[in-house]
């Protein structure tokens, strides 16, 4: 069993961890930048190791000086959280190097997944479909491959996720610009500045599934649907996938489990998929190899605690919930309310919280860092906090997550708040099963 | 530090179902390490709030810093983060003193919360001066450019 865990991350998924390590008796040291030392979760910590200065190269991006501090602390296994190193090879290798147990996949997994071609080769493999596109190393490749695919494209961080590296391109004459900024963001978010083309889907749902193995076995704790997205990012998440045929949403569930077999995968992660919002016809799109953002409304629907369950496997233990076990019930919703100003066109707003009152109620979980008095700085990503209902039907979570927006306020900074009370009173939305057009067709 | 997180979701759900069934308005709960309030709203279709102030944390709101007398040539940052002249290491700069930029004209990048926005000139005109060095935190509003 784990006795010791180094949380190499930071905001609401630090302490999400921290949470449930303290309830399972693991003692837990943070391992913070400077710009985060005085944050809730190395409040809550047992204990905290600063990891460097402010911007994340220098900390949380830093391999050797994360793994220098778990060891220093006595740790002897590191979660990693979402996002900076989660995925990445290099760093897991260098946690079992030093003797660590690393709270993810293997490192085969993490290589070939961290790969986002790769990933689509190994999913090939198993019999997904995936979507026209691939590699392009150089700007020339780029060109090539952009003309095979035709316009509108996506171009994609090869190291990528979160929609960090990514950019569509609508016309030839941009692509050159696009893939400057596409590559600049990867290289500031992931380390790696490559990029590859996939053509885009206008008419698309974003639904993934949810993931547990242990090397051996593998299962899926269903659905969840992404689709309403801005600029790639996730804003609000849900499961199950509402307004699709049980049949479709199983045909979905089977492929990934497919893939997480075909991989002998271990740890928690999630394959994610595009779904065509007419036919239900769908394409692999990647393998997240960590911990969701979106992972509380699986948990709301089935139970289950991912964070639990990922240290569970990462001790060595096998799966202990079989599939036949995992009995979702009801609908959840999750909105992520980000430090960004609405009226700037969503620029990042970095800060204090002069106040922080967020809903509280039936049916109703906060996941954040953010209290009254807490500051967001300008180094890491905008989330603030993630609001999730639960509600025996999806029209009970949608009425629960009206009433728990109107009680939401923050002071001090803008948040994206006044969007999700706009989503969440839009009939396409309430209807349920939109595409990720969704946000250009919402009310002004 | 202590051994145990104070109240999980679960138990504040909980508190809050008691009170909302209650004839309380709210809840105050005080120890040395936070101060936790659980209110009902007076407003119709509202739930209730939650409010945590941890000790210590309730410190002075950060001074934004103001450019006092904002140069008419200068171009400013449009929002807070690091400033990069290129868009990516070892790359070509977007803008050199003596170029000729127009309103459109991407010069620079802004790093913020991990993403990359473009720095426009905003105007047209030739870039006399890079004010600030590339790789540096810059304040919203602080000058970047000046053009001649």
């Amino acid at each position: 069993m784990i006795r010791k865990l180094f949380v190499a991350n930071r905001g609401e998924i630090a302490l999400r961890v921290i949470r449930t390590a303290q309830k399972m008796g693991i003692a837990t040291v943070l391992g913070a930048s400077e710009a985060d030392a005085a944050s809730l979760p190395a409040r809550m910590a047992d204990d905290v190791a600063i990891v460097g200065p402010g911007p994340s190269a220098q900390s949380y991006l830093s391999v050797q000086r994360v793994v220098n501090a778990a060891v220093r602390s006595g740790c002897d296994a590191v979660h990693p959280g979402y996002g900076f190193l989660s995925e990445n090879a290099a760093f897991a290798s260098a946690v079992l190097a030093a003797g660590m147990r690393f709270v993810g996949p293997d490192i085969a997994t993490l290589d070939g997944m961290g790969d986002k071609l790769a990933a689509r080769a190994l999913a090939v493999e198993a019999g997904l479909p995936v979507l026209p596109g691939g590699a392009a190393a150089t700007r020339a490749d780029v060109h090539t491959r952009a003309a095979q695919t035709g316009y509108p494209l996506l171009l994609k961080a090869v190291s990528g996720g979160g929609g960090k590296g990514m950019r569509r391109v609508d016309r030839a004459e941009d692509l050159d610009s696009a893939l400057d900024m596409a590559q600049a963001e990867a290289q500031a978010a992931f380390g790696n500045a490559a990029v590859y083309v996939e053509r885009f889907v206008a008419m698309g749902r974003h639904v993934e599934v949810q993931l547990l193995g242990d090397g051996a076995n593998a299962i899926h704790l269903g659905t969840r649907d992404c689709s309403i997205q801005r600029r790639f990012q996730k804003l609000v998440e849900e499961a199950p996938a509402p307004a699709m045929p049980l049949a479709a949403r199983e045909a979905v569930e089977q492929a990934a489990v497919r893939l997480a077999r075909h991989l002998s995968y271990r740890g928690a992660g999630t394959a994610e998929f595009l779904v065509d919002a007419t036919d239900f016809s769908f394409y692999f799109l990647e393998l997240n190899a960590r911990i969701q953002v979106e992972h509380p409304v699986t948990e709301a629907i089935t139970g289950v605690d991912l964070v639990e369950q990922q240290l569970l496997v990462a001790s060595g233990k096998p799966l202990s919930l079989t599939q036949a076990m995992v009995r979702p019930v009801g609908h959840a919703i999750e909105v992520r309310i980000n430090a960004e100003d609405p009226d700037a066109d969503f620029r990042p707003s970095p800060g204090r919280a002069t106040r922080a009152a967020w809903p509280a109620g039936e049916g109703v979980r906060v996941d954040t860092h953010i209290s009254t008095g807490g500051e967001v700085p300008p180094f890491y990503d905008s989330l603030m906090g993630k609001l999730i209902v639960h509600g025996q039907t999806r029209e009970q979570a949608v009425e629960r997550l009206n009433k728990a927006l109107a009680s939401l306020h923050i002071e001090g900074l803008p948040t994206t708040t006044p969007l999700h009370r706009r989503i969440v009173s839009d009939p396409r939305f309430i209807a349920g099963g939109v595409d990720t057009g969704f946000l250009n067709g919402l009310a002004q | 530090m202590d051994n145990d997180l104070p109240l999980s979701h679960e138990d504040v759900a909980e508190i809050a179902a008691i009170l909302e069934k209650s004839g309380y308005r709210e809840l105050d709960l005080s120890t040395r390490r936070f101060h936790l309030r659980i209110a009902k709203s007076d407003v119709a279709g509202e739930s209730l709030t939650q409010e945590w102030q941890w000790a210590g944390a309730a410190g002075e709101v950060a001074v934004q810093p103001t450019s006092a007398a904002v140069d008419p040539n200068a171009i400013c940052s449009p929002l807070p983060g690091t400033f990069y002249h290129a868009p990516q290491p070892g790359a070509p700069a977007f803008a050199a003193p003596g170029d000729t930029v127009g309103p459109e004209t991407v010069i620079g990048i802004v790093e913020t919360m991990k993403l990359m926005n473009p720095v426009h000139a905003g105007r047209s005109g030739t870039i006399a001066e890079i004010v600030v060095p590339d790789g540096t935190l810059v304040a919203k509003g602080q000058p970047l450019f000046r053009l001649a």
